[in-house]
């Protein structure tokens, strides 16, 4: 075969179907909001029952997170996703699936070496790099003084 | 005595037969439109075991315990087994088969397993080291899942080009003898890399080994394609068996509409959500010994090239920044034991 390297990856790009961008982006954008809009009518029902914004806002928090880990101990969550995309990803509820994937895929290794030290291989990456972003917004805003 | 012809196929002329073979699947594959194909269905994919790992060590066994009933043969009856699969050490294929007392040779080939354990086990029987021997394999989507990409549940969307590792385990029992079909010749595949990192896009990874591997034969043993009833790849799926064709019409052969492929067989394209098609040593394998076989002893087919292809690579290295390399391994089946194709 007398081709290079970047003759045939040029082929591949022709053969290769890109991903349904069009589908991709309406059902992330209508189940992301969905997922949004459930928050923001937990949010309203837990402060009508006499807390305030800030502790409403944790409670809504709180409640899509154990919703999410829910559904994927129900084994749901990721068919939800297959579709949702981004839309499932993004949200909070991304988040919480991602830490109890792992959680339940390698509980068979057991407690310490399985579920405990795997638990993060996902979510793991996005606190360092949160966490490290965190640190070094407050460094600007302390060095230069903006409040 | 085996001949070598040309630089990298092996003529086979006291060719040996595949006297039985047999496949293991699960729910997915019972529902494709070969599911009638399998001789064991288990629609709990974790076949009783308590891990995925165990279910497919289980599947292996029941795999070659089931081609040796059919066989009529007993453990001790077999000189060696050939077996391999996805997982790392080839456990699936070690904790399967470790209560059977059978001398063991375990290879890896990623998805080419049961292409490269048939090509070593018919040159073992041809060079009369040994009566009997059996090639085996499995993959199982869930070990190939928590191996190489995500956990089962994490919230993820598979790309056009991936493939679905299929659930499913094959067994082929070769020996000296007259029931068709026999191994005629093979072609050891060479590794090829043509710079492919995308590990979503096996099928465009491996294509160039499986068009290197055919190019040799053909080369090497002067056989046209229209020689054979069916060209069938292992698992290049629908994106990987466009690029095979493409590659192979850049160097004058055309397969035409021989050309098939295993990943393309064992699923419902549209309805069985498996994108880009089949994929796993389970797939070709299982396809191979419930179907292919089944139809050469009924004489629907009579001259095939099996060619399974595998992709060699682990996550450790895709992450590091290094691309696939793959391999194909071709295998020769003719129902004549002699005359006819060589």
């Amino acid at each position: 075969m007398n081709l290079t390297k970047e003759e045939y990856n040029e082929m591949t790009k022709k053969a290769s179907p890109p991903s349904p961008a069009a589908k991709n982006i309406t059902m992330a954008f209508l189940i992301g909001g969905l997922i949004c809009a459930v928050g923001q009518v937990l949010i309203f029902a837990y402060q009508n029952a006499g807390m305030d914004s800030e502790l409403a806002a944790g409670a809504a928090s709180i409640t899509l997170v154990f919703l999410s880990v829910l559904l994927t101990g129900l084994n749901s969550y990721d068919n939800i996703a297959k579709v949702a995309g981004a839309g499932t990803l993004v949200p909070i509820t991304g988040f919480a699936n991602s830490v109890a994937a792992p959680a339940l895929e390698f509980k068979s290794e057991g407690f310490i070496l399985g579920l405990g030290a795997k638990m993060f291989i996902i979510a793991g990456p996005v606190i360092v790099y949160g966490v490290s972003a965190s640190i070094i917004y407050g460094l600007i805003v302390y060095l230069f003084g903006l409040y | 005595m085996a001949q070598r012809r040309g630089r990298y196929t092996v003529v086979l002329d006291n060719p040996p037969s595949i006297r039985a073979a047999a496949t293991v699947g699960s729910k997915k594959e019972s529902e494709g439109p070969l599911g009638g194909m399998f001789d064991i269905i288990n629609k709990d994919s974790y076949f009783g075991q308590t891990s995925w790992e165990k279910a497919e060590s289980q599947m292996q066994s029941i795999a070659v315990s089931k081609a040796l009933e059919k066989a009529g043969l007993q453990n001790t009856d077999v000189d060696f087994i050939f077996a391999g699969d996805l997982l790392n050490q080839c456990i699936g294929s070690t904790y399967g088969l470790r209560e059977l007392g059978i001398p063991y040779v375990g290879l890896f080939g990623a998805c080419s397993t049961m292409a490269e354990s048939l090509c070593v086990a018919s040159t073992f029987i041809e060079g009369g080291v040994a009566q009997t021997a059996v090639a085996c394999t499995s993959s199982h989507f869930c070990t190939a899942e928590r191996q190489f990409r995500f956990p089962l549940e994490y919230g993820g969307q598979r790309t056009p080009t991936a493939q679905w590792t299929a659930t499913a385990s094959g067994a082929a029992v070769l020996q000296n003898g007259d029931v068709p079909p026999f191994v005629r010749a093979i072609t050891v595949g060479t590794i090829e890399d043509l710079g492919v990192t995308d590990a979503n896009n096996m099928g465009a990874a491996m294509a160039p080994a499986a068009a290197m591997t055919i190019k040799h034969f053909f080369e090497d043993t002067g056989k046209k394609p229209e020689e054979f009833d069916l060209i069938i790849t292992g698992d290049l799926g629908k994106v990987g068996s466009s690029l095979l064709a493409d590659l192979l019409r850049r160097d004058g052969i055309d397969l035409g509409d021989r050309q098939s492929d295993c990943g393309l067989l064992l699923y419902d394209m549209e309805k069985q959500d498996v994108h880009a098609g089949g994929s796993g040593c389970g797939c070709s394998a299982s396809v191979l010994c419930g179907h292919l076989l089944p139809q050469m002893r009924e004489g629907k087919l009579r001259n095939i090239l099996f060619i399974a292809t595998g992709a060699l690579m682990s996550p450790t290295v895709v992450q590091q920044g290094e691309s696939i390399a793959s391999i194909a391994h071709l295998v020769c089946l003719s129902t004549q034991k002699s005359g006819g194709v060589f």
